[in-house]
């Protein structure tokens, strides 16, 4: 997802009677549905598990502006270029949100930025793919976004109560991004035959890198257990993956196109689709730094940070020198 | 030290006649830019019509941990809730 593959200390789950007195109070709290406040005492291991998932997925929210970005100055219409700025300018209040999240838990964010820079900390894996024609700003609407919001929704109940809190801002949000990825998307798939075969374009090289957004298949998934008992992962990888193929594949057959999974099959019997699996070994060369645009995304946000810096320091100083003025009187 | 800007709490009134919640929190140099950007980042579909920020550092919170014992004087006195008192039917609504 937004966050794949984050690692807990321990693979496996304590049982009640290995747990001390707080962290057994503590799980009573999670399983009764209460909320876990910043104050509140909570297992080193749940504190630093959510600052790893929290602080990835507010790094997805930034870094996720990178791809759509690429086409602000070239959409097709004024309409259009207003609608994405306004989509990406979203992601910017997205990522704000989850860093001020995993702020509650006693890291920084300018700490949390240094790791992304430094490689130390991942993105999803899904924006280190290009956006290479106009089309592919719907087809990020309407899956990428769409693989989100599958995620999201179920996050709102987390247990942690800053990140819970995070999360229903974003849903509130979201519901616009997959619509008018889908706008986008309907609008070039009834276009002239040079659109519809960009919108088919978009979509073949989008359909595995959507299905990988939500991390490896339940067999391979080594930290899911501790997570899920802690209530910071909702569902397993493969529900939500399931969840999304079925809502999606009507949806691609609504705009005509055709589904880049020539395999897949309605299985009446599981109620869903039978699918094919993306390259995993794709997944983990991406995840590793190897995708087709991982150095151009770290770059761009170095840069970016980098250039920066003038204006930070700049404002800064200049709101010491305004109080120490009014200090003065 | 840090050049890290101060995080503020922000509070919005989200319509006339509401009190302010508490929405969430940012990162501003002042107070003016923390003000700014809570209009960017929190208010972006008339969600406010008025916006409090304060420094976080300036904010003084009870201890999760007395939660019990702290709130412990106003357990004992449920003479302070109205449904404590029995009125008889016939006096009418009160
Ligand atoms: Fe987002
Ligand atoms: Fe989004």
């Amino acid at each position: 997802m937004y966050a794949q593959m984050i690692k807990t200390a321990s693979n496996s789950v304590k049982t009640r009677d290995e747990m001390s007195d707080s962290e057994r109070a503590f799980q009573d709290r999670i399983d009764a549905g209460q909320k876990i406040e910043p104050k509140d005492w909570m297992p080193d291991d749940y504190r630093a598990t959510l600052i790893r998932q929290i602080g990835q997925h507010a790094h997805s929210e930034i870094v996720g502006q990178l791809p759509e970005g690429n086409w602000i100055t070239r959409a097709p219409t004024l309409e259009r270029k207003a609608i994405l700025i306004a989509k990406v300018q979203d992601e910017a209040g997205h990522g704000l949100y989850l860093y001020c999240a995993a702020e509650t838990l006693g890291v920084s964010r300018d700490e949390l930025i240094e790791e992304l820079h430094a490689g130390r900390m991942k993105y999803s894996s899904i924006f280190n793919y290009p956006t290479l024609n106009w089309a592919d700003m719907g087809a990020i609407g309407w899956l990428v976004d769409g693989a989100a919001i599958m995620n999201q929704v179920p996050l709102q109940r987390t247990s942690y109560g800053p990140y819970s809190r995070a999360m229903v801002r974003i849903c509130k949000e979201e519901s616009f991004h997959q619509r008018q990825g889908y706008s986008i998307m309907l609008k070039m798939a009834q276009g002239n035959d040079a659109q519809k075969a960009m919108a088919q374009d978009s979509l073949n090289r989008f359909w595995y890198p959507s299905l990988m957004m939500f991390g490896p298949p339940d067999a391979e998934s080594v930290h899911s257990e501790q997570s899920m008992a802690w209530k910071i992962k909702i569902n397993t990888n493969d529900e939500l993956r399931q969840k999304f193929v079925d809502q999606t594949v009507p949806q691609i057959e609504y705009l005509g196109l055709e589904c880049p999974d020539q395999t897949i099959t309605w299985n009446a019997e599981k109620d869903g689709y039978d699918y094919a699996q993306p390259d995993w070994n794709e997944f983990f060369e991406v995840i590793k730094g190897n995708g087709p645009c991982n150095k151009e995304r770290l770059a761009a946000r170095v840069k970016a940070w980098d250039d920066g810096e003038w204006v930070r320091d700049g404002l800064l100083a200049h709101a010491k020198k305004k109080s120490a003025r009014v200090a003065a009187e | 030290m840090s050049k890290e800007w101060p995080l503020w709490e922000v509070f919005i009134r989200g319509q006339h006649g509401m009190s302010h919640r508490h929405i969430g929190s940012l990162h501003a140099p002042d107070a003016e830019m923390a003000i700014k950007n809570a209009r960017d980042v929190y208010t972006r579909r008339n969600e406010g019509v008025s916006i409090w920020v304060v420094e976080a550092v300036h904010i003084a919170a009870s201890s999760p941990s007395d939660k019990g014992p702290f709130y412990e004087p106003s357990n004992s006195k449920v003479y302070r809730h109205p449904a404590f008192f029995d009125i008889p039917d016939d006096v009418g609504a009160m």
